[in-house]
C-alpha cells in the first residue's frame, strides 16, 4: 500500500511537470493516523497525546500486514499449499473415509481426540485435512513442544497449524477462539509402540485433555482412526539410539526395510477408516479453579474405553488392510 | 502531585518528565541519573546520583516526594557489564525501595518499568504469557536474573507498604525512531540476523505507548503487575519485509558463540536473551492493562510500519533530532535567576 501511494505521488508530478504535495487525505484510514503522528512528532519535537483516563479515546493507528500468518503461527496460505499437495494422498493412497461426519460442528470450538499410530504418524494430517476440506473450520494440532526447536521443520508445523500442547494454548483455543483442536492424548507412547501391539490404546495421559475441555466448557469428539497402524508400523526400536539423538524413540519401521531411506518418507497404501464417535458433553462449570481429579480420570477412561470398542468394531468389519 | 524520576537520561525517564512537566496539577518533577540528561526539560530538577542510589533517601526526605517512576533499569545486558548492571538494577532498586518505604516517607506510589525478559523463551513456553504466569526455563543472563530479583523486591515492598499503590509494567521490546533496542539497532543494520530456519512469532510495543503506560499509571491508581505490548504478533520475517530489510541467517546450532565475533566487531549487538527471541520468540497478553483503563495507540504491525517509515526518513535526511547537550549553568540561569521572567 505505502508502495503504491509513493509512486501514484512521482506520477502525479511527471503529469503536472512541477513537485506537488502527496494529498494526505485521500490515503486510507490506518495511514492518515501514521502520517499525522509523524507530522506532530516533527513540529514540537515531541510524543503525541497519552491516553488519559476519561479523554475520549485516541483513534487507533493499525496497520496493513504482509502475511497470513496468525497469532498461533499457522497461514492459511501454507495450509491451502498443504493440502493440495497432499490431497492426492489423501484421495488416492490412503483413500480416506469418514464415518459421521456429520458429528463435527460447524461452528464453536471442540476438542478433538483419536488414537495415535505410525512411525511418523500420518493420522494428524489426514483428518486435519478431512475437515478443513469438507467442513471449512481451521484445525490447530497440538503436539510435543519438542517441535518449536526443530530448525525448518518446527517452522513448517507452525505454519501447518501445529501449536504446542500447553494448557493455556489449548484453552484460548477452544475457550477464547471456539476453534477445534486436535490431540492424541497418548502421545508418543502410541507412535512409538511396535506392530505387535497394534490397535491396543495406551493410557490417555492423565487426562488433561478432559480438563481443558471441562475448563474449556466444549464438547470432547472422539474419533477413531484405522489404518495409520499398518501405513508405517515399527518393527523394532534402538532406545540407545533415542537416548543418544535426544528423541522419544528411535524406530526402525518396515518401510525403512524394504525402500531404504526413502521409507523415511514412503508410507504403505493403508486404507483409510475414521469413525466419529458421539460428542463427550461435561455436565460442569466452564472456568472452574480445578475439577475433581477422579472426575476426570474416569471420563478420561471412558473416552478411552469408547475409542477403544470403536477400533475393534471397526477391525471386525475389516476384510483388507489395503482395501477396507 | 510531586513526582521523582529515576533514570531522567533514559528514553523513558525522560519522555516521562516532559510528560510530567505539561501536567498543570504536577507540582515539582525532581529527576535523577548517574548521567546528564539528554532532552530538554523546562521545570525539572535534575540531580545526579551514584548508580546504586545512595543519597536517594536524602532526595525524597527533602522533596517529601509522593510519586515515584523508576525507569532506571537495564534490560539490554549489551548496555553494561554485569557488575554494573547488578548496581544499577539490583541494589539501585534495593536503595530506591528502602528509600520510599523508610518510616515518615511519604512516597504513596511507584511505578516500576521491568521487562518482559522475566517470562524468558523457551520451547516449553505458553503461546501468551500472562502476568501470573511464572517462565518455564531457568534465566540465563545476568539481566534476567537481575529484573527477577527487583521484581521479588518489590513484591516485598508491596506487601510491607500496604498505603503505597504499587504498579510493576512489563515491556516487551520497544521499537521507536528515538531509541536504541537491541531489535531496534538491529534492524537499523543493512543485514538482519535470523536463525536458520526458525521464524518465532515476534510483538513489539511503540515508543508513545511505552511513555503513554508509564504515564497512566502514574496518573491513575493501577496496583499490580501488568504485560504492556502492542496487539498481536507477527514472524520475524514479515518485521523484516515491512521494515525492507534482507536477513542474514545464523547458524541454528552454538548460535551464541557463532554471534560473538559480530558482537565484538560491532556488526550485530544481539545480547544472548534476544538470541533466545530470534528462536522462540514471546508474545504477552495485554489484555489485563486494557481492562485497567489504558488504551494503546499503536498495534503490532502498527508499530512496526511507524518504525519502518522512520527507517526511510532517517535514510534520507540522517538523524534528525537535534542532539541537546545539558549545561548546568544554562540550565540553572534559566529556572531560578531572577533576571529571567517567567510566564506563570
Amino acid at each position: 500500500m505505502l508502495l503504491g501511494d509513493d509512486s501514484g505521488w512521482l506520477l502525479r508530478m511527471a503529469d503536472a511537470d512541477r513537485p506537488k504535495r502527496p494529498d494526505i487525505s485521500a490515503v486510507p484510514g490506518p495511514d492518515v493516523d501514521l502520517v499525522a503522528e509523524a507530522e506532530v512528532l516533527d513540529q514540537k519535537g515531541q510524543l503525541v497525546a497519552v491516553p488519559w483516563r476519561g479523554r475520549p479515546d485516541e483513534p487507533r493507528v493499525q496497520g496493513v500486514r504482509r502475511s497470513d500468518v496468525d497469532a498461533w503461527g499457522r497461514s492459511e496460505h501454507m495450509r491451502a499449499l498443504t493440502r493440495r499437495l497432499y490431497d492426492p494422498i489423501y484421495k488416492h493412497w490412503h483413500r480416506v473415509e469418514w464415518e459421521h461426519f456429520d458429528r463435527l460442528p460447524t461452528s464453536g470450538g471442540a476438542l478433538i481426540v483419536a488414537n495415535h499410530a505410525g512411525a511418523i504418524p500420518p493420522d494428524a494430517p489426514a483428518i486435519m485435512h478431512g475437515i478443513e476440506t469438507e467442513l471449512h473450520r481451521k484445525v490447530y494440532g497440538l503436539a510435543e513442544n519438542l517441535f518449536r526447536s526443530l530448525p525448518v521443520v518446527g517452522t513448517l508445523w507452525a505454519r501447518g497449524g501445529g501449536v504446542a500442547a500447553h494448557p493455556d494454548n489449548a484453552y484460548r483455543l477452544l475457550h477464547d477462539e471456539g476453534q477445534l483442536v486436535l490431540v492424541f492424548p497418548e502421545g508418543a507412547k502410541a507412535t512409538g509402540k511396535r506392530f505387535t501391539e497394534r490397535y491396543q490404546l495406551h493410557r490417555f495421559g492423565r487426562g488433561g485433555f478432559v480438563e481443558i475441555a471441562m475448563r474449556a466448557g466444549v464438547p470432547v469428539i472422539p474419533i477413531a482412526v484405522v489404518g495409520a497402524e499398518e501405513a508405517m508400523p515399527i518393527v523394532f526400536k534402538s532406545s540407545r539410539a533415542a537416548k543418544m539423538l535426544g528423541i522419544p524413540y528411535f524406530p526402525v519401521t518396515a518401510n525403512m526395510l524394504m525402500m531404504g531411506p526413502l521409507g523415511l518418507v514412503g508410507y504403505f497404501p493403508s486404507k483409510f477408516r475414521l469413525r466419529v464417535l458421539p460428542p463427550v458433553h461435561f455436565d460442569v462449570a466452564a472456568d472452574q479453579e480445578r475439577y475433581s481429579r477422579s472426575r476426570v480420570m474416569d471420563e478420561s477412561e471412558r473416552i478411552r474405553q469408547t475409542v477403544q470398542e470403536a477400533l475393534y468394531d471397526m477391525l471386525r468389519t475389516r476384510r483388507s488392510v489395503w482395501f477396507g | 502531585m510531586r513526582v521523582l524520576v529515576t533514570g531522567l537520561s533514559t528514553f523513558w525517564g525522560g519522555r516521562v518528565a516532559q510528560e510530567l512537566e505539561r501536567r498543570p496539577d504536577v507540582e515539582v518533577v525532581v529527576g535523577v541519573d548517574t548521567t546528564d540528561p539528554r532532552i530538554p526539560l523546562e521545570r525539572t530538577e535534575f540531580v545526579r546520583t551514584d548508580s546504586t542510589y545512595s543519597i536517594l533517601a536524602r532526595i525524597v526526605a527533602a522533596t517529601q516526594v509522593d510519586t515515584v517512576v523508576h525507569t532506571h533499569l537495564i534490560v539490554d545486558s549489551t548496555q553494561a557489564s554485569g557488575r554494573t548492571l547488578h548496581e544499577i538494577n539490583v541494589i539501585g532498586t534495593m536503595s530506591l525501595l528502602a528509600a520510599a518505604g523508610a518510616s515518615g516517607s511519604p512516597v504513596r506510589k511507584v511505578v516500576l518499568k521491568s521487562s518482559g525478559l522475566v517470562y524468558g523463551a523457551s520451547r516449553a513456553d505458553p503461546y501468551f504469557f500472562r502476568e501470573e504466569m511464572t517462565r518455564t526455563s531457568a534465566p540465563t543472563t545476568n539481566v534476567e536474573r537481575s529484573l527477577l530479583e527487583v521484581e521479588a523486591f518489590l513484591r516485598d515492598f508491596a506487601d510491607d507498604s500496604p498505603h503505597v499503590t504499587v504498579t510493576l509494567l512489563r515491556f516487551t521490546n520497544v521499537l521507536g525512531d528515538d531509541l536504541d533496542t537491541p531489535f531496534a539497532l538491529a534492524l537499523r543494520r543493512p543485514v538482519v540476523p535470523e536463525i536458520l530456519g526458525f521464524d518465532p512469532r515476534v510483538q513489539f510495543v511503540h515508543q508513545a505507548d511505552v511513555v503513554g503506560a508509564l504515564m497512566y499509571a502514574t496518573n491513575n491508581d493501577v496496583p499490580g503487575v501488568y504485560n504492556v505490548a502492542a496487539d498481536g504478533n507477527m514472524p520475524w520475517s514479515e518485521v523484516c519485509t515491512l521494515v525492507g530489510k534482507p536477513r542474514v541467517p545464523l547458524s541454528p546450532w552454538l548460535t551464541n558463540i557463532a554471534a560473538e565475533p559480530l558482537r565484538r566487531l560491532r556488526l550485530w549487538d544481539l545480547p544472548p536473551e534476544a538470541l533466545q527471541l530470534l528462536r522462540f520468540g514471546r508474545t504477552m497478553d495485554n489484555t489485563r492493562y486494557q481492562q485497567a483503563g489504558f488504551r494503546y495507540q499503536y498495534s503490532n504491525v502498527a508499530t512496526v510500519e511507524a518504525f519502518a517509515r522512520g527507517l526511510r526518513l532517517a535514510k534520507t535526511i540522517g538523524d534528525k533530532n537535534p542532539t541537546y547537550r545539558y549545561e548546568r549553568e544554562v540550565e540553572d540561569f534559566f529556572r531560578h535567576s531572577p533576571a529571567v521572567i517567567r510566564n506563570d
